[in-house]
């Protein structure tokens, strides 16, 4: 019987993980911004946001502490940590665009086995929203998909061919979701890592195209429950 | 020379019938919600408004909407729960929307602005964006070739300005506003503070004072959002 599924919090520390210290990093809308209350403070990670904040700090929860200027990509209240820069738009994407992101963080809707993406429309909506995202998807030095692993109808989010519109050709790196951590490549889905109490076959069963592994799969850590459960 | 307006309806009074407006903001920040609050309330009809999103509840860009005034939305991310007023003008085929990709309508602006004639982007390829436009690959690279975005008007949010419209920003208010200053006939600029001629540095100044028409000073209370 399969385990639980990972919670966003422990999902956002995971990819927080991710992150190496001197990189340049953008977080998208929606899951990928709590990324930022995840990160290990003993690395310094330039998060940039669409709207030209590059330094961004945690979440600011507090509403007496809010700067009404100061937004992420997602509108939520942030800080600027010492060394923030600021820019317009034009030359946020510019950073984005010209290739200085190291990595980026995105959500997704599907994620196809050769790396498309797409996630800013679902088809029964009339419209979606593009935002940042094409630019992010195809600038990104590496592209982090963070998602949930299944639809919330239990459909697989991961498959051979996108059915969804396309926000960018051939650009995952990883998909990093509630239940496992899988790597793009030339030959597809490589499944690295399964939530605790899954199984590589459990995994496969929920998604919709070949995952390829190597025993033994290794267990996606967590964090301690007082930084993130 | 002074381009500050005393009254904010005088600076928007003589917005056409059909003209293009660039509204500046990111969300909710730095959008001109005075200059904003000042159109809706006035009779014109059939505008373009080019903006990134389209406005929260039944504010900023959403209060234009409501008002009926707005024939179509250029726009980077218009879906989305607050933005009722739009979902439901859209959906009953009242307004249309061009659909743009973020850094590609900000690119659009500067292009504009800068006087060329467009710029190619890796960003698109293969998506419906893609429809319609024209593909060069150069050096093994597939682009589109997008075209400049100009306005009648810019109607932009700044924090500080001189009598001659030299602009300074604060935090994320800065986003789309240099930009559409920069690629609008008129543009109207809506700030926090009106400062002396020389105390803002040259080194600091985002927005030069040859981009900007008319400045209007907010009235001062804390709420963001138009009274």
């Amino acid at each position: 019987m399969p385990g639980t599924r990972l919670t966003r919090q422990q999902l956002a520390w995971r990819v927080a993980q991710a992150l190496e210290d001197g990189w340049v990093v953008n977080l998208g809308i929606g899951m990928p911004t709590l990324v930022s209350n995840y990160i290990d403070p003993a690395k310094e990670v330039l998060i940039h946001s669409e709207n030209g904040l590059l330094g961004i700090g945690p979440i600011v929860d507090d509403p007496a502490a809010r700067d009404p200027d100061l937004i992420n990509a997602g509108k939520e209240p942030v800080r600027l940590l010492p060394g923030a820069a600021i820019v317009h738009q034009a030359d946020s994407f510019a950073l984005v665009r010209g290739g200085h992101i190291h990595a980026a963080v995105l959500g997704g809707l599907q994620v196809a086995e050769n790396g498309d993406l797409a996630n800013w429309r679902i088809p029964t909506e009339p419209m979606g929203s593009i935002g940042g995202a094409m630019d992010i998807a195809v600038g990104a030095a590496r592209l982090f998909v963070m998602m949930t692993h299944t639809t919330a109808s239990g459909e697989p989010k991961l498959v051979r061919a996108c059915s969804y519109p396309l926000t960018a050709e051939r650009v995952v790196t990883t998909v990093f979701t509630d239940l496992a951590v899988v790597d793009v490549t030339p030959e597809g889905f490589v499944l690295r890592e399964v939530a605790p109490g899954w199984t590589p076959e459990a995994v496969q069963a929920l998604t919709g195209a070949r995952l390829r592994w190597t025993d033994p799969v290794r267990t996606v850590p967590l964090p301690s429950p007082e930084v993130a459960a | 020379m002074d381009k500050v307006i005393a009254r904010v309806e005088d600076a928007v009074a003589d917005i056409p019938d059909g003209a293009v407006v660039l509204v500046g903001g990111f969300g909710e920040v730095g959008v001109p919600y005075g200059l904003l609050h000042a159109l809706a309330r006035r009779r014109v009809r059939d505008l373009t408004i080019v903006n990134n999103n389209a406005g929260n509840a039944g504010r900023g860009v959403a209060e234009l909407l409501a008002a009926g005034i707005v024939r179509k939305l250029v726009c980077s991310f218009p879906w989305y729960p607050d933005g009722y007023v739009f979902r439901d003008l859209y959906a009953a085929g009242k307004v249309e929307l061009e659909l743009v990709p973020q850094g590609t309508l900000a690119e659009r602006l500067r292009s504009a602005g800068a006087g060329l004639g467009g710029f190619l982007t890796p960003t698109g390829v293969g998506t419906q964006v893609a429809i319609g436009k024209q593909t060069v690959t150069l050096n093994g690279r597939t682009y589109l070739l997008e075209a400049p975005l100009s306005g009648d008007f810019a109607l932009i949010r700044a924090s500080k300005a001189d009598r001659w419209g030299n602009l300074v920003y604060r935090g994320a208010m800065r986003n789309f506003n240099p930009l559409m200053a920069m690629a609008a006939r008129t543009t109207i600029a809506e700030v926090d503070e009106l400062v002396a001629l020389g105390a803002l540095d040259p080194e600091v100044i985002v927005t030069p004072s040859v981009y900007v028409d008319r400045v209007v000073v907010r009235e001062k209370h804390p709420c963001r959002a138009p009274d």
